[in-house]
């Protein structure tokens, strides 16, 4: 049986910059681990010879033209979301090169 | 004493110049733009959106594939590589690097006479992120998005080359490809073409190989062999005193001259890859959207095969050739010159020496003009007619080739043609026996001391005189017809 560990709740918390108490770590590793537990069921039908699904639409090189659309959208409306803004740039926190 | 072999591979990244972004129809160029301007919520990574590839930049991966002989995988697939960064609006980039649209391929360098091939791992399709600001003072970054999205070629090599100087090599014949085949700028100071290499050092004679370091930040290609010579060294001093290198990624910086340790990115490095849902696989081979006739119909004379065909066709030395295909419009603007001069097509023999005429001017006058304005041959006032109009009457002896200069220089600043020149200063040459006649007569009047010195077999005495005469002509007689006619008159004194 494989478990998910509280250290590997903790590694992918980082991952995607979450914050959690102790007691979340401790119950996030108990849920996904039953998680982990039902979808090892496929372990049990034989897979060979059958491709990983990444797909179900069938659907296959879908292009577009190489053409250019200007937007009608505002600037200030494209950058409602932004926290903070100097004039058309979006600003944070200093990120170190 | 171990001696230690330099093993390096590098990662290339070239912007494609596209009309339009990777999986969005913003304007992919933004030179001119404001902040933010060519954005859409495809880009900007709004919820609900939806990604779809651009054909042409997938056609021109494949281009490039073919260009450097590489093979096209039958199928291809985008993947969502995750991590987070304030330029990359997703919190994941589109990239396809897991299964590649072309597996394979090489380059040929050719370093001090030795060619070598150079191993391509594989090419792959990715988008660009936006492009961060760090001002100087103030606590805070500011990001800009017009880039992301930008398709972006990622061409990956085997860990073939064994020097410095192989790896500077390497990416000017790529960057020459790229532009050949008119799918990157590949500008390497504008950040268009970017290049990252891994080094290693190991004892000569071991298979395997040594820890890597990773660099980044080279920007020009002077940097590339400093960059380098200077990791190589570093890790050289390490092996010396029984260190250990680790394995990191460091940063190339100019004004210290040195690499430099840097903070990972992704600390974890766990970049969860997965297929990306939104985009269906591709399949070039199945279906009509992809048509490699045409193609293979793209693939242009490479700048190689040009040179060598400049030197076979028109006899020119390997060194001109180089300097004429080192730029596609430069080739373009010599073949032209020399097809709009009259006669050219009457015998090789003929074509040839145009040619080298042609090569000549345009490498001594022309190329020195450029390079002193700092601008390129697409830049230039003097379009290939005018040039040649400007080098048939030097070659028919309209004008002396002193004047020719004179007033290619005056075209090339105002951009007007030698005709108009000519006309307005009066600089024709003067052919006409008569006037030249009267002219060396004035002169063999003032001069009787050196005439008296050339009839008692003084031959500089002869010379003086010419230059006495193309100086009352202030430089426009005929020095031809100046000599005929100056030994028949004074054979006659
Ligand atoms: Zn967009």
């Amino acid at each position: 049986m494989r478990k998910i560990t509280k250290e590997q709740v903790e590694d992918l918390a980082k991952l995607a910059r979450l914050g959690l108490t102790d007691a979340e770590k401790t119950s996030l590793a108990r849920e996904m681990t039953v998680i982990l537990e039902y979808s090892m069921l496929l372990d049990e039908v034989d897979t060979k010879g059958v491709q990983p699904t990444s797909q179900t639409t069938e659907l296959k090189n879908i292009f577009r033209k190489d053409c250019k659309v200007i937007s009608d959208i505002d600037i200030n409306e494209k950058l409602q979301n932004a926290p903070v803004k100097e004039k058309s740039f979006i600003k944070v926190k200093k990120v170190l090169e | 004493m171990i001696k230690y072999e330099t093993v390096i591979g590098l990662e290339i990244h070239a912007q494609l110049k596209t009309e339009s972004k990777m999986f969005c129809s913003c304007d992919n160029y933004s030179v001119d733009a404001k902040p933010n301007e060519n954005t859409c919520p495809i880009c900007l990574g709004m919820p609900g959106t939806l990604p779809v590839p651009n054909k042409k930049a997938i056609e021109w991966v494949y281009l490039l594939g073919l260009a450097l002989n590489g093979k096209i995988a039958e199928k291809f697939n985008f993947e969502r590589k995750n991590y987070f960064y304030p330029d990359l609006p997703k919190a994941y980039q589109i990239t396809s690097s897991t299964k590649p649209p072309v597996i394979g391929g090489r380059v040929e360098i050719e370093t001090e006479g030795v060619i070598q091939n150079i191993r391509i791992n594989h090419i792959h399709l990715e988008e660009d992120a936006g492009k961060l600001i760090h001002p100087k003072l103030g606590e805070y970054s500011l990001v800009d998005l017009n880039r992301a999205g930008t398709p972006l070629l990622e061409i990956v090599t085997e860990p073939d080359m064994r020097a410095p100087r192989e790896a500077r090599i390497f990416m000017q014949d790529l960057r020459s490809i790229l532009r050949y085949l008119s799918i990157s700028d590949a500008n390497m100071e504008q950040g268009n073409l970017r290049c990252d290499a891994n080094i290693s050092l190991r004892p000569v004679g071991q298979k395997e190989l040594g820890t890597k370091v990773e660099i980044k930040n080279i920007n020009s290609f002077k940097m590339i062999e400093r960059a380098i010579e200077y990791e190589v060294e570093r890790q050289m001093e390490l092996l010396g005193e029984n260190k250990k290198v680790v394995q990191e990624t460091r940063g190339w910086d100019e004004s210290k001259g040195k690499t430099l340790g840097q903070r990972s990115k992704e600390e974890a490095n766990d970049y969860r890859y997965f297929p990306e849902p939104d985009i269906p696989p591709l399949e070039p081979y199945s279906g009509k959207e992809i048509d490699f006739d045409e193609i293979k119909a793209w693939l242009p004379e490479l700048q190689k095969e040009k040179s060598q065909r400049f030197i076979n066709e028109y006899n020119l030395s390997t060194q001109d050739a180089e300097i004429l295909t080192s730029d596609l419009e430069l080739s373009r603007y010599f073949e032209q010159t020399l097809e709009e001069l009259p006669d050219i097509t009457k015998n090789d023999e003929i074509k040839k020496q145009k040619a080298k005429k042609v090569s000549n001017w345009i490498i001594s006058e022309v190329l020195a003009k450029l390079n002193l304005a700092g601008i390129s041959i697409s830049d230039c006032k003097v379009n290939h007619k005018d040039l040649a109009e400007l080098l048939d009457k030097a070659d028919h002896g309209e004008i002396s080739g002193k004047i020719a200069k004179e007033i290619f220089a005056e075209m090339f600043e105002t951009g007007k043609n030698s005709e108009q020149i000519i006309k307005a200063k009066g600089l024709s040459q003067i052919s006409d026996t008569g006037a030249v006649k009267v002219m060396i007569t004035e002169v063999i009047k003032e001069n009787q001391g050196p005439v008296s010195d050339f009839k008692a077999g003084k031959e500089k005495a002869f010379g003086y005189l010419i230059g006495q005469v193309m100086a009352k002509s202030r430089g426009q007689a005929n020095p031809q017809v100046v000599n005929e006619i100056l030994k028949d008159l004074l054979d006659k004194e």
